[in-house]
């Protein structure tokens, strides 16, 4: 830091190498306050891991409440979970798990100046990312046709009486009807369902708006001139919530699936 | 000035540098869309202000309602929505920005020796966040007001008020974030933008105590987000999480909100710490003693602030074992406090102590903020909670550490870098005179509250037994005095914008490289970046300086 002397030289090395000793002479994109191009992406980068973890710390309390209450009303968590459909759920981690592998590429095209790349990849995140939202609305329908929306004439039916829920029963034969004081319960978890699933669901919007303009931007060349931070922070924030969802699918899905 | 072995430099002499950060642009718009720290730390100052003082008018109708025991001023119902809005104005728009989003905002790049903070655009953002939340929050208040008490109590908040608790909490969330961009701002640019040779131990106490209440900020702020988020829908479309009739525990959102309310105090009093560390060791010309162990123990209130939160439920059906636990933590709090305290004062012993303003706001902090964290242990051991707890004692207390605290702090820091800021400075004897009015005031107001405590008197009524009178009479003149107190400082410091003498760069001989650039300074702070080659607070590298120093000013 203490060396504030730029050499102009070599003005077209990766971006991404932030070691290879030449700067750039005052690129256009160096704000004023930075003394160079590697403090400035460093500042950043560092600003964005902030950021993602008071996201964590956001749905630290989801996650917090799920564990207390799984552990309250075990067996209504249990055939609550049955409900969800593991098919649904597992082609929408294999959607999201490709879309970070089509922003993971994205980032390397930016970073290697590939500019018909980065849209193609930005394009195919985009397109995931709707897909995977497309199938959560699947799932959300069904829940409400179910009457399983806490809050909305919330039915009992499938957990007091699992014969009536033909589908259901058919998958776990062995389930057990619930006391109605416990299949009460059934409508804690389905609040955090849509609570976690929801705020999930948020991010991904936020995230897909974020990524039409990133796209717009790219077309007109942006991002792959040598400035690529925007889309290293936008890569790091689109793991993060396909890590979020990598929780969730477990917890809310997987979990209680041999009980 | 008095007779004392420091001579403050002549300002006579000094004149007003034409180019400076409030002259280079003019314009709204240079304002509205600037980038520069120091402009949106004005833009934070004046709106601050301006809640506080709807706050201060809240707290006014309150002391005035209590005069008499009888509900004569307002009814019961207003009475609730004025202490409600009174909490969520002063807590989420003054008290948590208060000293960060100003001083902090203004000052952490210049002490560091830094152009600006690292994200300039996401500080503006977060002023526009603030503006935002603070609109929602006086629109709540014009439609109808909320009466929950501005801890959203459920299932108080999602079941049975008809008030505007979704847009107040809505403005709080929003508020929230503007917070969450201050902190994260702060931390990425004490990591990232050090001026050479500015290591962590020579960085000034006040960065260390903006670093620690900044990771309050980042990790506490989504909590309370998440919890207002799981009100929200509780109330609109019903899901069941804090809902005992559906099997969802109320608990659970308090301590979701007291996991950040509770570090949310330390967001407010850690920058008042700063601003005390850093004028302490001014008006005594001694470098902080223990500077290690204050830089410290300003990390140790973070860390252990998160582990203290249940502490405001010891009545609300938490285990015994939770109480004995979180009790003992909450008295490991008092431990680096205590640090603090006493390390300023053997600061003062042997120090060339001078009175100015910000140094009387100094030892008023000192003695109250000491009563307000001893009076705190009392409420940290269950036993005496269990007596205390929702009477005027805690009223009393945190007021002590709030008002008496970080208030002090501010206006001390307001003081102490008004010349900095501004170019002139404050004129002094009358500042003097709001200083004492103002700690005169609050002991008025506040102490009587202590005693109504104990007796027994709760909070957040209306109406009180008869002879609870004669103190409460007590208390609502003292906030006269003390209203009085804080209105003097806004007279006399518009006054001096135009009328005030011309400061000088250095006016109180400071070490802090904020003070070794012009006033008010450049846009960019620095001519050259600086490098910073002595420890913080060294005095005597001070004078080297004054000696080579040819005299020119401007």
């Amino acid at each position: 830091m203490s060396d504030n002397t730029a050499i102009a030289h070599g003005a077209h090395d990766a971006p991404g190498d932030t070691h290879s000793g030449g700067h750039e002479a005052h690129p256009a994109y160096l704000r004023h306050h930075f003394e160079n191009v590697e403090q400035q992406a460093d500042a950043a980068g560092f600003a964005m891991w902030l950021f993602l973890l008071t996201e964590i710390m956001f749905f630290g309390g989801l996650f917090t409440a799920y564990l207390i209450y799984r552990n309250w009303y075990y067996p209504a968590f249990v055939a609550a979970s049955h409900q969800l459909d593991i098919f649904w759920g597992t082609l929408n981690t294999a959607v999201l798990i490709t879309s970070s592998f089509t922003m993971a590429m994205g980032v390397w095209c930016a970073e290697t100046r590939k500019q018909k790349g980065l849209v193609l990849s930005l394009v195919l995140t985009f397109i995931l990312g709707l897909g995977f939202l497309g199938i959560k609305t699947v799932e959300y329908k069904e829940k409400i046709e179910k009457h399983h929306v806490p809050g909305f004439h919330y039915s009992l039916q499938s957990f007091i009486n699992p014969q009536s829920d033909a589908k259901i029963h058919e998958e776990y034969p062995n389930d057990q009807p619930l006391a109605t004081d416990m299949a009460r319960h059934t409508e804690v978890y389905f609040s955090l369902y849509f609570a976690m699933t929801g705020m999930h669901a948020l991010h991904m919007i936020i995230g897909i708006a974020i990524l039409g303009f990133m796209i717009y931007r790219a077309q007109a060349g942006a991002y792959t001139a040598g400035h690529v931070t925007f889309v290293e922070n936008f890569g790091l924030y689109w793991h993060f919530v396909d890590i979020v969802w990598i929780f969730l699918f477990p917890l809310l899905y997987l979990i209680s699936r041999h009980q | 000035m008095s007779a004392t072995i420091i001579n403050l430099p002549d300002q006579s002499t000094a004149r007003i540098p034409k180019v400076n950060y409030l002259t280079k642009e003019n314009g709204l718009l240079s304002w509205l869309l600037t980038g520069d720290h120091k402009r949106i730390a004005i833009l934070y100052l004046v709106s601050i202000t301006f809640f506080f003082f709807i706050g201060g008018a809240m707290a006014g109708l309150i002391r005035l309602e209590l005069l008499t025991p009888s509900t004569d001023l307002m009814a019961t119902d207003t009475y609730n929505k004025v202490f409600t809005m009174h909490g969520v104005v002063m807590i989420f728009l003054f008290l948590v920005p208060s000293v960060p989003a100003t001083l902090g905002n203004f000052f952490i790049p210049m002490m560091i020796g830094a152009k600006d903070l690292a994200l300039p655009k996401i500080n503006l953002l977060s002023w526009y966040l603030y503006i935002a939340a603070g609109i929602m929050i006086i629109y709540t208040m014009a439609t109808g007001g909320v009466d929950t008490g501005w801890t959203f109590t459920t299932p108080l908040s999602t079941h049975y008020v008809n008030t505007n608790v979704l847009t107040t909490g809505l403005g709080v969330f929003i508020a929230g974030f503007s917070s969450i961009f201050t902190g994260l701002n702060f931390i990425v640019t004490i990591h990232k933008m050090r001026a050479p040779g500015m290591t962590w131990f020579r960085l000034p106490l006040f960065v260390w105590a903006h670093y620690a209440a900044s990771i309050l900020m980042v990790l506490g702020t989504p909590v309370l987000a998440i919890a207002i988020v799981l009100v929200a829908l509780e109330r609109t479309i019903g899901i069941g999480v804090f809902d005992p009739t559906k099997g969802g525990d109320p608990i659970l959102f308090q301590h979701l909100f007291w996991f950040y309310s509770h570090p949310a105090v330390y967001i407010m009093i850690l920058p008042g710490f700063g601003v005390i560390s850093e004028t302490i060791s001014t008006f005594s010309r001694k470098r902080v003693f223990g500077y290690t162990a204050v830089a410290f123990s300003s990390v140790a209130i973070a860390v252990f602030g998160f582990f203290v939160w249940a502490h405001h439920m010891f009545i609300m059906g938490v285990s015994n074992y939770a109480v004995l636990v979180f009790s003992l933590l909450t008295m490991l709090v008092a431990v680096p406090s205590a640090i603090k305290i006493f390390n300023w004062t053997f600061t003062l012993y042997k120090g060339s102590i001078t009175f100015e303003t910000p140094m009387l706001y100094t030892f008023g902090f000192m003695g109250l903020f000491t009563i307000g964290g001893l009076t705190g242990v009392f409420l940290g051991a269950s036993g005496t909670d269990i007596h205390l707890t929702e009477t005027y004692f805690i009223v009393a207390h945190f007021h002590f550490v709030m008002v008496g605290g970080m208030l002090m702090a501010f206006l001390a820091g307001i003081h102490f870098w008004w010349p900095k800021m501004t170019g002139r400075m404050y004129p002094e004897k009358i500042s003097q005179l709001a200083a004492v009015v103002t700690f005169i005031g609050f002991n008025f107001t506040f102490f009587p509250q202590f005693i109504l405590g104990t007796l027994g008197m709760p909070r957040r009524y209306a109406s009180y037994p008869p002879e609870f009178q004669v103190l409460n009479v007590f208390s609502t003149a003292g906030a006269t005095i003390l209203g009085v107190g804080y209105l003097l400082p806004i007279l006399y410091l518009t006054w001096s914008l135009k009328y005030g003498e011309i400061a000088g760069d250095n006016p109180w001989q400071a070490t802090g490289l904020e003070w070794q650039t012009q006033s008010p300074p450049l846009t960019e702070n620095f001519l050259v970046t600086p490098i910073m080659d002595h420890e913080a607070y060294d005095y005597e590298w001070l004078e080297k300086q004054k000696e080579k120093e040819v005299t020119s000013v401007g």
